[in-house]
């Protein structure tokens, strides 16, 4: 009976697929969509146009994409999960050859008038393949090295992809992620230490391969000050609005780093520091508390999932948001170096606003279906 | 079962696994709170104090400097637009570049290079720093053409001193120059491009007044220091303008009149002391200073005899000769030591102790009186007399009169002489002998005294008055004090003794056997009264004396005795006084009286005491250099 009543089969119709959707966790996003509002609002000197606007209908776009994507079958989306991983795959290799210019580095690409940037989509691909792997393994074939490998390979070939956009953050970010990912799996101990060693040589091999002006990408990413008037600049402005906003912040609107131009891309990777400025340390950490919230969320519907790919990909998804803030937050902060990570639902920028809310529409699929028996062979069977 | 079993192992892996990661992720999350709270809440105050610089920028506006007029309006100093190129070392992208390229449309020497990078260095990176001042309209029209190129050059437009008459009024106008390190450390708004401190004469007396107030404008910058909007402005304060009591016309004629002598002359107002005229010769032109001086025209004026850049009128000092006799007479006079009428029997020498004290007439003057004293210029009158008073009296009635003590002289470096007391010499550890006083009665020895106070002294034994001569008579548009005659007080001398003396000095002139016949005024209606001087800047040997053909002309030039003239007129109502002292010129009467009589008769006929109006006659300006 007890048995009987967990693998319980759930209705899949429409209705009763809607009201499982945590609309808590809407609310949440809802509101971390709101902070946005708030800041770009004032990062346009206290105007709507021309970010505050268009975050508000690419949130509710996204928001109906999330929701369509969260009705959608848990087991169809793991048959997806290889072929959006290869289609990502291409994309990034487009976009390191054929890609746009942005900010001293190809990270974008022209797909039919929308700007995509794969190595974003990839993110996402990548949970999705990793947690359909290890969803068919056994415990023991964990344990096997060699059922390790391709998993590997498919974490490594497009982190080198990104590394020569150069996009730094984002490989890292990326790998980080599929390390969590196998961690998550149960890949043991060990097999940590003893692929964390190769990594410098690795890099270095990576570095020694690139070419001159790749390299001065890289090195000047690494050291922001052999660049004062660039990175480095825009680390020093950066906190001083963020320190300068004290306790309580000079209120909405009142910032003043952020309104003169002090801070470049104040409204895409360095919005945290707005909200810093004129909400003060109160105003920060609430919209970290809110963060936190998410995240914890992510990694809740992550545990309460009943199946191997669910849990994975909720997993996922969740530390792929909270790496995006971390970095964000610690970037703004000068604690990490600079790179293009914006603050996800808050930055302004479409592409990324895609892609975190497919990555949410997934999260809230596997809620939705988080009993639903899913074996561990074919999916079809 | 089994696959159950197993589910439910990796379920439980992944259980502890997430919540680890959740723990770990709670740490970092707590630690970018942690930071936050240190840097918004612990350093809050001081990045705040960061924003408030970055925010808000105050850009100094220089002043324009005061000008100087002479009493008729004249300009003496003024301002004239200065087109140049400044340097924001923070919007450039590389100095050097920016420099390499503006080189190449207006050429810069390496030692500009190097003071641009100094200054650079020296001032925060969003201040102007000078380029180069003076641009043509072609080197404008360049720059502006090749601003592309020139990131960080900016052209502006300020103003730099002129001084129209050059070197008529060097030594009275003074310069300015580009202000000191120490400057700059007492007053930010001297680090403003293109501003200069007065460094002589009236420009660094009046500084203060001169330099006005900088404005100041708060704007609020971006980042790239772009101005976005003004918060706040406070205009600046021109400098006050101040009204000299110089007549240009005057002081051009007694310059003139100098010649090529290494002389200098004062004419003095003597009821309120103001200063007509002050010429000194050599001088120097003032504009040389403004843009800082060469190092060969420091050593060219460093090696030169004639000291372009000393103000001998009042920081050049010499034996008075017998233009002291008139302050010794009026020393003896109100000490009661002798009366008018008392003589004196010269026959050509006076011996006091062992040494013998020579008349300059070889065969003495027979029995004279006071007023027969300074007519002839009787040296063994004088020897006598002084031996009578004493060093002291006569020490003290020569500070009466100004000599050899401190004027008030609105002038920087203005000396004040000597004058030698009993007290000093023994404080030097040297017996004071009678000798000492003896020379000391015609103005040699120790005395030393500058052309300014003989011409206060001439003032003063004419009125009786304490006038202190000075130049600045208005400052921005009021009267200062001391214009009017009742603004100073009488000396304190009985008119009777004052009297007596005075009718020595118009003798001099004006009476057939006085010593200065050339001297006497081409004009009915004026008489003036005056006193010679031949003051010696060597000791007359024995040998020459007695070889009997000593002739001073035959010296060397710097051997030669200075020629000095004191002298007031009209006679019968004083109005103005000069003196003339021509170095090593040999003869007072023959010398420096001749050129005090054709001022004094210049003065005269302008009377610009007499007047505060323009004068009706153009003054000649000096062209401007092409």
């Amino acid at each position: 009976m007890r048995e009987g009543r967990l693998w319980r089969q759930p209705s899949f119709d429409l209705g009763s697929k809607i009201w499982q959707i945590s609309w808590l966790y809407v609310l949440l996003l809802c509101a971390l969509a709101g902070v946005g509002y708030v800041a770009l609002y004032s990062a346009a000197g206290g105007a709507p146009e021309p970010y505050a606007s268009r975050h508000v209908l690419r949130f509710a776009a996204g928001l109906v994409l999330m929701i369509g994507i969260a009705l959608v079958d848990i087991r169809f989306i793991a048959r997806l999960a290889w072929p959006t991983y290869l289609v990502s795959l291409v994309l990034l290799a487009l976009v390191a050859r054929y890609g746009h210019l942005g900010k001293g580095a190809q990270r974008w690409i022209e797909l039919g008038g929308l700007q995509v940037q794969p190595s974003e989509l990839m993110k996402i691909a990548l949970v999705l393949v990793l947690a359909s792997w290890f969803h068919r393994a056994s415990w023991e074939r964990i344990g096997n090295p060699l059922f390790l490998i391709p998993p590997v390979i498919a974490v490594l070939v497009p982190v080198a992809l990104i590394v020569q956009e150069p996009n730094l953050g984002t490989a890292v970010i990326t790998a980080a992620l599929g390390a969590a990912m196998f961690f998550a799996a149960g890949v043991r101990w060990w097999k940590f230490v003893l692929l964390a060693v190769p990594v410098p040589f690795a890099a270095s091999l990576v570095y020694s391969h690139l070419h001159g002006y790749q390299r001065a990408r890289i090195d000047t990413f690494l050291q922001p000050e052999s660049d004062p008037l660039g990175a480095g600049y825009n680390i020093i402005q950066s906190k001083i609005a963020l320190g300068s906003g004290g306790m309580w912040g000079k209120g909405f609107l009142q910032g003043t780093q952020g309104h003169l131009d002090f801070l470049p891309e104040k409204q895409t990777d360095f919005i945290f520091t707005t909200i810093g400025e004129e909400f003060g340390f109160i105003g920060s950490v609430t919209v970290l508390a809110l963060l936190g919230l998410i995240v914890i969320g992510g990694m809740a519907i992550a545990l309460r999932c009943r199946n191997q790919f669910g849990r994975l990909v909720a997993f996922g998804i969740a530390v792929n948001f909270f790496l995006y803030v971390f970095v964000n937050i610690a970037m703004v902060m000068g604690a990490i170096p600079v790179g293009g990570v914006p603050l996800p639902l808050v930055s302004h920028g479409g592409s990324a606003m895609i892609t975190v809310m497919i990555g949410f529409g997934l999260l809230m699929s596997v809620h939705v279906h988080r009993d639903v028996a899913f074996s561990e062979g074919r999916n079809d069977d | 079962m089994l696959s159950l079993k197993h589910d439910t192992h990796r379920t439980g892996v992944f259980t502890r696994r997430a919540l680890l990661v959740m723990g770990a992720q709670a740490v970092l999350l707590g630690g970018v709170a942690a930071r936050l709270y240190q840097m918004q809440v612990v350093d809050g105050e001081r990045y705040a104090t960061l924003a408030e610089g970055n925010r808000i920028s105050a850009r100094l506006m220089a002043p324009p400097r005061g000008r100087m007029l002479d009493r008729f309006g004249i300009v003496l100093a003024g301002n004239k637009l200065n087109w140049r190129a400044l340097l924001v070392a923070e919007q450039t992208t590389d100095l050097s570049a920016t420099l390499d390229n503006f080189a190449r449309i207006v050429p810069l020497a390496d030692y500009e290079r190097a003071r641009i990078d100094r200054e650079v260095h020296r001032h925060r990176r969003f201040i102007p720093v000078m380029v180069r001042e003076f641009l043509s309209w072609g080197d404008m029209a360049a720059i502006e053409v090749n601003a592309p190129d020139l990131p960080g050059i900016m052209v502006d437009v300020g103003t730099t001193r002129i001084y129209p008459f050059g070197e008529l009024f060097a030594h009275v106008v003074g310069y300015v120059a580009p202000p000191s390190e120490a400057d700059v450390a007492d007053d930010v708004a001297l680090a403003l491009p293109g501003i200069r401190v007065g460094r002589a004469g009236l420009e660094k007396q009046h500084d203060l007044d001169l330099r006005g107030r900088a404005g100041a404008v708060q704007v609020e910058v971006n980042a790239l220091g772009r101005v976005i909007r003004e918060l706040d402005r406070q205009e600046g304060v021109p400098g006050d303008e101040l009204g000299l009591a110089i007549d240009t016309g005057l002081q051009q004629a007694v310059l003139r009149r100098l010649g090529n002598e290494s002389a200098s002359a004062v004419v003095l107002d003597c009821r309120n002391g103001e200063v007509l005229a002050m010429g000194t010769n050599p001088s120097f032109d003032p504009s040389l200073f403004n843009a800082g001086v060469s190092q060969a025209q420091w050593s060219e004026w460093a090696q030169d005899k004639r000291t372009p850049l000393l103000n001998r009128a009042t920081a050049g000092v010499y034996a008075p000769g017998s233009t002291f006799k008139m302050a010794v007479a009026m020393a003896a006079l109100e000490a009661r030591i002798i009366t008018p009428g008392d003589r004196v029997s010269c026959s050509g020498y006076i011996d006091v102790g062992n040494a013998r004290f020579h008349c300059w007439r070889k065969g003495g003057h027979g029995s004279l009186d006071l007023r027969g004293g300074l007519k002839n210029s009787c040296d063994v009158f004088f020897y006598e007399t002084a031996r009578r008073i004493g060093i002291d009296r006569i020490a003290a009635m020569a500070h009466r009169f100004g000599l050899g003590t401190a004027l008030e002289i609105d002038l920087p470096g203005a000396r004040n002489g000597f004058m030698p007391t009993r007290e000093w010499r023994i404080g030097q550890g040297h017996p004071w002998n009678l000798g000492d006083t003896v020379v000391s009665g015609i103005g040699q020895g120790y005395i030393q005294v500058t052309p300014l106070q003989l011409a206060t002294y001439a003032a003063r034994v004419a009125t009786g008055r304490k006038v202190e001569p000075h130049l600045t008579r208005k400052l921005a548009g009021v009267l200062q004090p001391g214009s009017q005659p009742a603004d100073w007080p009488s000396l304190g001398l009985t008119e009777r003794s004052l009297h007596v003396v005075r009718e020595g000095m118009w003798a001099v002139v004006n009476e057939p056997g006085g010593t200065a016949p050339l001297t006497r005024l081409p004009a009915a209606r004026w008489q003036m009264a005056g006193k010679t001087g031949s003051s010696q800047v060597r000791r007359v040997s024995r040998e020459q004396r007695e070889g009997g053909n000593f002739d001073s002309t035959k010296l060397p030039w710097e051997y030669r005795p200075h020629a000095l003239f004191v002298a007031y007129a009209p006679y019968d109502a004083p109005r103005y006084a000069l003196s003339v002292v021509v170095e090593h010129g040999n003869a007072g009467a023959a010398v420096a009286g001749p050129i005090a009589r054709d001022i004094m008769m210049d003065v005269l006929q302008r009377d610009p005491g007499g007047r505060d109006e323009k004068p009706g006659a153009q003054v000649a300006q000096r062209e401007a250099p092409p």
